[in-house]
């Protein structure tokens, strides 16, 4: 290829590439080239077939089930199955993660790889071997350590190392950062390219254009199951990238508002809440916050910082034990025990674990819709299914679900609809306050910018809106208010006006201090 | 992106095939009961010369099938819920054996007999759903030991003897029959109108879903199907009703059944406290973050169990005339496997109540027939275990194609 003036090879070409399910076209004739040595990116909405495309390369959808060519190193690609993909050196670290919890970190690098002879696992070699590649990706924990107690960061990076036990050429990460924070992020994103010095091909995924345009060579958008382009990630910019992933041009990226901020609608003073196993770990620790009407209310924090722990205990003390404190709502106290009365109070809490809190996956969109107030769409307990079919098709429409039909079980969806999904299920339960735990996870930009028109729109209404995030720059985009949150306790409140992420820094930094200091005194 | 919204492209209006396929599950398994009675129809026939679809026979289907669809029902709702109940089979037992004392040691009547029996059904089945719902004790276990506590019990108050006979009245639970209120007898009419009504209801009620749902704008199963499946269905109910009433009536167990399973069948599909069951079984937390206070659902599928247990206990006591110390014994076993060949899940969340009374009618068909065909008693539990595993196996094809 000497004419192209680089010494680039092509390792993968993905050619005219369809796949069907029952009624939906996830990929229409998709054509992917990916350079050896590369990191390339896929952008792409929620839904558009960036995971599909990329179960196609992994074997998840065998040989058969799609139609389209692949070539692989000079060769026809033809995977059964996973294992297939994995000897070729293709591994996939997929949206979700997939290690056991209860294992430990050496357990699972090997799961289904054991370092064994005859099926007697050699414990010595493995762990050796475990602490080797732990370096590699610039952890130190021991292998012994079970996968629950560590980190969504520290896990995602396991997922790495488990990927570089394998022996891998062509590394697809989907979404890697989606759950992960900050400091988190930009850690994986250099092992990407420490990796990428050491010859490992990679794809990555993801809705985070600044990351994208950190690491990646090329950029390849898919849109609507098909290839709008492949272009140079130094020679463009983010707005031609929206621009072709959306397919028109976005001005902003927080829609406008004029704010119409009215008198106090949520007040919670001195919440304590203690952790449900640990009995002596305080993890709030007085907290006190308020949420006006017309409001939109941030709570900024690190990972771990206890935001979601606090909302969950709130909306009907679903986490933690010994909750106490008080909540009052429209000047009245509440009771929000238990769900049920929270819900009833005026409460609405959209969690950020939308696949194991927030939706029945093996039930259709329009089920999960009504789930939280199935009195919305009956009468005497009876249920009028029409009635139901008729709201479902209206959030259908109103939030853009992509999907065929409102009876598509949830658990068929991409990402970015489940999370729409979660949300219509709580619109139609008409709250007072809602209160969004990482709302735009995984999200893609234009779908960001209808949640941010929706949150817009229910303050535009009176209620109030609280939104944990851990993206600061959403956060300043579109909060009225930000309180800063750090280990269980809230450290700060900036307005509008004075927030910043130097700001929002200092406060988490400080509020660590102060803690050290009393740690010293005490 | 709002003006790509319908991006993916989807599939317009559903052909016939498409519809078919996506119902297989629920279609299946009627045309496996289907085959199963023309199956042994042939068979019979040929083999025995005898005729399988007579009317005693199918009123002999029903007498000794009726307990087993009265506790799928319930059944149901406690996987769907996502948990188990293996003590049916002794709650049969120990309360056809109160039964027993009641009527014939106490002569208590037995319009006072009944609604104690159910009570004492609801206190079982609530003892355990207790522990399971608020205590967090698997069902598993709980019901293994109400399994043994209550056949313990049975055997005690029967002091290991039979009780019995009962008096007219309670029998009548069992044996009786629906008397003609035309007089006539041969053919009984009251039991041809009865059927006929029903099945005329049945019809009427999904051309209004039908003609509701278009109302809405909702795409709608092919007309062909419709029509196709309400007479295929009404056909074999009037067949059924007509044979019915050329031999005795309808018997009373039939129309419990009736009454029951459509009470189940609304409850599920139509009312909330159904609709939160299955979501409870699909996710639980989820459902509790929703709202639904899920243990008290839990526990209501428990006392619900108990009261249909203690129906069955009544029916099989009255059928053999007397309380045994073994009677029920097994039952469990019969009740779970028709609710999985009916499709429902191990895992919870999934299952329908039809389903559970085709998947026991599947059994009681096998039974009846293999019996008929004079089929030893061990080929008949080899044959039914096989017929589970299949059932189940074309389920987890099905997902995974
Ligand atoms: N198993 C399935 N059955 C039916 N439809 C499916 C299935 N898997 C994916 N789809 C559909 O295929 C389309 C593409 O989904 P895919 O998961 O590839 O999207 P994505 O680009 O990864 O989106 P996201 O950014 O939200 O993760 C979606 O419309 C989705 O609903
Ligand atoms: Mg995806």
């Amino acid at each position: 290829m000497v004419f192209r003036g680089e010494r680039m090879t092509t390792l993968l070409e993905m050619r005219g590439i369809s796949k069907v399910f029952p009624g939906v076209r996830a990929l229409d004739n998709v054509n992917l080239t990916v350079e050896a040595g590369e990191i390339h990116a896929i952008c792409g909405e929620n839904g558009a077939g960036k995971s599909t495309l990329m179960k196609v390369l992994s074997g998840v959808y065998p040989h058969g089930s799609y139609e389209g060519e692949i070539v692989y190193d000079g060769a026809t690609l033809a995977c059964r199955n996973i294992r297939d993909s994995e000897e070729k050196g293709i591994i996939i670290i997929h949206q979700e993660l997939a290690l056991v919890p209860l294992l430990s970190i050496a357990e699972n690098l090997f799961l289904g790889n054991e370092i064994a002879k005859g099926g007697v696992i050699n414990w010595p070699e493995a762990y050796q071997k475990t602490e080797a590649l732990l370096k590699k990706v610039g952890l130190s924990e021991p292998p012994a350590t079970k996968v629950e107690k560590l980190g969504v960061g520290k896990q995602q990076l396991i997922e790495i190392a488990k990927a570089l036990a394998k022996d891998v050429r062509l590394l697809i990460l989907d979404e890697p950062t989606a759950a992960l924070q900050e400091n988190d992020s930009q850690k994986l994103l250099d092992l990407m390219l420490e990796l990428q010095n050491q010859g490992v091909t990679q794809i990555i995924i993801s809705h985070k254009l600044n990351e994208i345009s950190r690491v990646a060579d090329r950029i390849t958008i898919i849109r609507d199951g098909g290839t709008v382009s492949t272009l140079k990630a130094s020679e463009i910019s983010e707005e031609r990238i929206i621009r072709d992933m959306v397919g028109r041009d976005m001005a902003h990226r927080y829609p406008e508002r004029v704010p119409k901020i009215g008198e106090v609608l949520l007040e919670v003073r001195d919440w304590n809440v203690w952790h449900p196993e640990q009995k002596q770990r305080q993890m709030i620790k007085g907290a006190a916050f308020n949420v006006r009407r017309g409001e939109i209310v941030g709570i900024a924090g690190l990972m771990g910082a206890g935001r979601t722990e606090l909302a969950m205990s709130i909306f009907g003390h679903s986490y933690g034990r010994d909750v106490s404190g008080s909540v009052t709502i429209g000047g009245k106290p509440a009771d929000t025990s238990t769900v049920a009365r929270a819900i009833d109070a005026g409460l609405a809490y959209v969690t950020e674990d939308r696949k194991s809190l927030g939706l029945i996956l093996e039930e259709p969109i329009v089920r999960n819709i009504t789930l939280a107030n199935l009195f919305g769409v009956s009468k005497n307990g009876v249920l009028n299914h029409h009635r139901e079919q008729k709201v479902a098709e209206d959030y259908r429409r109103a939030l853009a679900i992509r999907t065929p039909s409102v009876f598509q079980k949830a658990v068929n969806l991409s990402g970015g609809n489940q999370q729409k999904v979660v949300l219509s299920k709580w619109l139609f339960a008409d709250p007072q306050v809602l209160i969004l735990d990482e709302p735009t996870r995984g999200i893609d930009v234009g779908a960001k910018f209808e949640i941010y028109g929706i949150m817009n729109d229910l303050a535009a209404q009176g209620r109030g809106v609280v939104m944990i995030s851990s993206e600061m720059p959403e956060l300043l985009g579109m909060c009225d208010r930000i309180y800063v949150m750090n280990e269980g306790r809230i450290v700060g409140e900036l307005s509008k006006a004075e927030a910043s992420q130097e700001k929002i820094m200092a406060l988490i930094l400080k509020g660590s201090e102060v803690k050290v200091e009393q740690g010293m005194v005490a | 992106m709002t003006a790509e919204t319908s991006g993916t492209p989807a599939v317009g209006g559903k052909s016939l095939g498409a519809h078919i396929g996506g119902h297989l599950r629920e279609n299946g398994m009627l045309m496996a009961l289907v085959a199963i009675v023309a199956f042994f129809t042939v068979v019979v026939r040929v083999a025995d010369n005898v005729d399988f679809l007579s009317a005693q026979n199918i009123t002999n289907l029903f007498l000794q099938n009726s307990y087993v669809i009265i506790m799928a029902l319930g059944m149901l709702l406690v996987i769907v819920a996502g948990h188990i109940d293996l003590s049916v089979g002794s709650v049969v037992g120990l309360t056809g054996s109160i039964a027993a004392v009641l009527t014939v040691k106490l002569g208590w009547p037995a319009l006072a007999v009944v609604p104690t029996v159910l009570l004492t059904g609801l206190l079982f089945g609530a003892a355990q759903g207790y522990w399971v719902a608020f205590w967090r004790v698997p069902s598993f276990i709980v019901t293994l030991s109400g399994m043994l506590v209550f056949r313990g019990l049975t055997r005690w108050i029967l002091n290991g003897q039979n009780i019995g006979p009962f008096p007219k009245s309670f029998q009548s639970l069992s044996t009786g029959f629906i008397p003609d209120a035309f007089g006539i007898n041969q053919p009984n009419i009251t039991a041809i109108v009865l059927v006929a009504l029903s099945a005329a209801l049945m019809v009427w009620l999904g051309w209004r879903a039908r003609a509701r749902g278009a109302e809405f704008g909702i795409v709608q199963e092919p007309l062909g199907v419709f029509w196709a499946r309400s007479l295929i269905i009404s056909a074999a109910v009037i067949f059924v009703g007509y044979k019915l009433a050329s031999f005795r009536g309808l018997p009373n167990v039939l129309i419990i059944l009736a009454v029951l399973t459509s009470v189940f069948v609304f409850f599920t599909e139509n009312m909330t406290p159904g609709r939160r069951i299955y979501a409870l079984g699909g996710n639980e937390k989820a459902a509790k973050l929703s709202g639904i206070k899920t243990n008290w659902l839990v526990f209501f599928t428990f006392c619900n169990m108990g009261v249909l247990a203690a129906l069955a206990g009544m029916i099989v006591a009255a059928r053999l005339n007397s309380a045994t110390p073994g009677a029920g014994t097994g039952f469990e076993l019969d009740v779970i496997a028709a609710v999985f060949i009916g499709g429902a899940s191990m895992s919870g969340g999934v299952g329908k109540i039809l389903g559970a009374v085709v998947g026991a009618l599947i059994l009681g068909v096998m039974n009846n027939g293999m019996s008929i065909m004079g089929i030893g008693i061990d080929y008949q539990q080899v044959i039914k275990g096989l017929v589970l595993l299949l059932a189940v196996i074309f389920d987890v094809y099905n997902k995974s194609r």
